[in-house]
């Protein structure tokens, strides 16, 4: 699955949900599970201490029959974000027989996740955090890295590599002890020039989180409600 | 997909915020707060060698910053300079004002008389804003700056409105602190704000307040719009009214009350015939005439 379906635009997919295009309906869908799969997927095994095959189970089925049955278009700007909204959706889904019919949509679904690669960043220190504190810390998680992903296809079909490279090096890496003046010898480019290329791609990298936020908000209060909560400051 | 440790998760939050101020005239020197619409930092201008305050937003209409300019009011921080960052973001810089938030400055030792005279002076600049069409919307005890001479300075007018707001029919305000109509999406106006400006003047009044004070903020925090003060200088003339003594329009005092405001406010003056006619008695006592 492609975590770049709206590459180019900064319309909302909360909205495209509801479209009356086939075409647009299932671009939104897929854009909505790269940002939401992992946390649901987490939330499922950390808040709702299921296994890793139930939760696997509850986070394909999730979004199997939010497809199918088109659930997520009847979401209500006005009552609650849409990440709370899908929040409760996944709890009631939690709660529901949702084993009821699952034998025939396994492998058959429609979203293909990586779930070893979740299992992996389950953190430890969950069991501190309330549940919904834990969904928004990974759902954050989910949203930069998305954004980082579609920074390092941009960078590739640009021809950038050095760019992302650097900013990988420098941003991504925990081990940030690495100066400017080593990264400027290990890639063969001037200290000025690493300097200008990460600058370059915190700026893109920034542009690309609002984008992937704008992308699952339905309107501007909620989109900057969202973008506070993203960014840790919410006053 | 890469996975990004907590560490690296909080060093993104970060670069993705701070701002980058290549290209102006400011060095970035420490985060001040946050506000509904953006960030403020206090930056240092390089060509004047002096320290502002500088916000940071998303907005690309700038409108509060065009709304301050247009309030030249001293309870108004004015607006330095304007400008695009490198990474796409809007900003302006403003006077640093040195001082305490509304709310830090309560918790120092201050008599009701004073708080109340302070009330005010922070009505002063909302009433200016009222009187030029303009709405705040978002008034409460965090965004009064109270200066370190006394200045009073009303901030951020992040979500002030000309025309209150009329067509986004979205909710802007702080609880406690927002009128009932903004609670419910519905188009703000003046009265908006002295519904605000009530609820901190009950925070300022105390539990123990007069009657008198307890029925300007009844007044001033009406459910029903319509029958809140028209505006901030209706409110803020009221309060005068009580710190001096005379009768104020939201309370419909008795005999006895009205005697005791009087002798309230002309205390001095019955102190000086007091003692005149004790004086005077005791001579005639003395002089047995």
């Amino acid at each position: 699955m492609s975590v770049s379906p709206f590459p180019t635009t900064r319309r909302s997919v909360v909205l495209a949900l509801a479209s009356a295009d086939a075409g647009e309906r299932t671009r939104a869908f897929d854009t909505l599970v790269a940002c939401y799969w992992k946390p649901l997927y987490k939330y499922a095994r950390v808040a709702w201490h299921r296994s890793r095959e139930d939760a696997e189970d509850l986070t394909q089925s999730f979004f199997t029959r939010a497809f199918e049955k088109e659930s997520l278009a009847s979401y209500d700007r006005a009552k609650a974000s849409f990440r709370t909204f899908l929040r409760l959706l996944f709890d009631r889904h939690v709660t529901n027989d949702w084993r009821l019919g699952q034998a025939q949509k396994r492998g058959g679904g429609e979203v293909h996740l990586d779930f070893d690669a979740a299992e992996a960043e389950i953190v430890t220190d969950a069991a501190t955090l309330a549940p919904d504190e834990y969904f928004h810390r990974e759902w954050v998680r989910s949203v930069f890295a998305v954004a980082v992903e579609r920074l390092r296809e941009r960078c590739e079909s640009e021809g950038k590599l050095t760019h992302f490279a650097i900013f990988e090096s420098y941003d991504l890496e925990d081990d940030r002890d690495v100066s400017y003046r080593e990264l400027a010898a290990r890639f063969g480019i001037a200290e000025t020039q690493v300097t200008n290329y990460l600058s370059a791609m915190r700026r893109r990298f920034r542009e690309l989180v609002l984008d992937a936020l704008r992308e699952v908000t339905a309107t501007e209060q909620e989109f900057r409600a969202e973008a506070r909560a993203l960014f840790g400051g919410v006053k | 997909m890469k996975w990004l440790s907590d560490e690296t998760l909080a060093h993104l939050r970060d670069i993705a915020e701070t701002p980058d101020l290549r290209g102006t005239r400011y060095t970035l020197v420490r985060e001040l707060g946050r506000g509904g619409m953006g960030v403020v930092y206090e930056v240092h201008d390089q060509e004047l060698d002096r320290s502002v305050a500088m916000k940071v937003v998303d907005d690309p209409t700038r409108g509060e910053a065009r709304i301050i300019a247009a309030l030249e009011h001293p309870g108004i921080v004015p607006v330095h300079d304007v400008g695009l960052l490198e990474d796409g973001r809007f900003y302006y810089t403003m006077k640093l004002v040195r001082g305490v938030r509304l709310d830090e400055w309560v918790r120092q030792e201050h008599g009701r008389t004073e708080a109340l005279r302070l009330f005010a002076r922070i009505c002063e600049p909302v009433a200016f804003a009222h009187a030029n069409g303009v709405v705040h919307r978002d008034l409460k005890p965090e965004n009064v700056m109270v200066g370190e001479f006394g200045a009073v300075l009303v901030m951020d007018w992040g979500v002030a409105h000309a025309d209150g707001g009329a067509h986004e029919r979205v909710i802007v305000g702080t609880p406690g602190y927002m009128a009932p109509e903004q609670a419910r999406g519905e188009r703000a106006d003046a009265r908006s704000d002295v519904y605000a400006l009530g609820a901190m003047l009950a925070f300022l009044a105390g539990d123990d307040a007069p009657r008198p004070l307890k029925a300007i903020v009844a007044r001033a925090t009406a459910a029903d719009a319509s029958e809140r003060y028209a505006d901030a200088r209706e409110l803020a003339d009221d309060v005068v009214r009580f710190l001096d003594a005379e009768p104020v329009s939201a309370y419909r005092e008795s005999v006895f009350e009205r005697a005791g405001r009087w002798i309230v406010k002309y205390r001095a003056l019955l102190t000086l015939l007091a003692a005149y006619l004790v004086m005077r008695a005791a001579v005639l006592f003395w002089t047995g005439h």
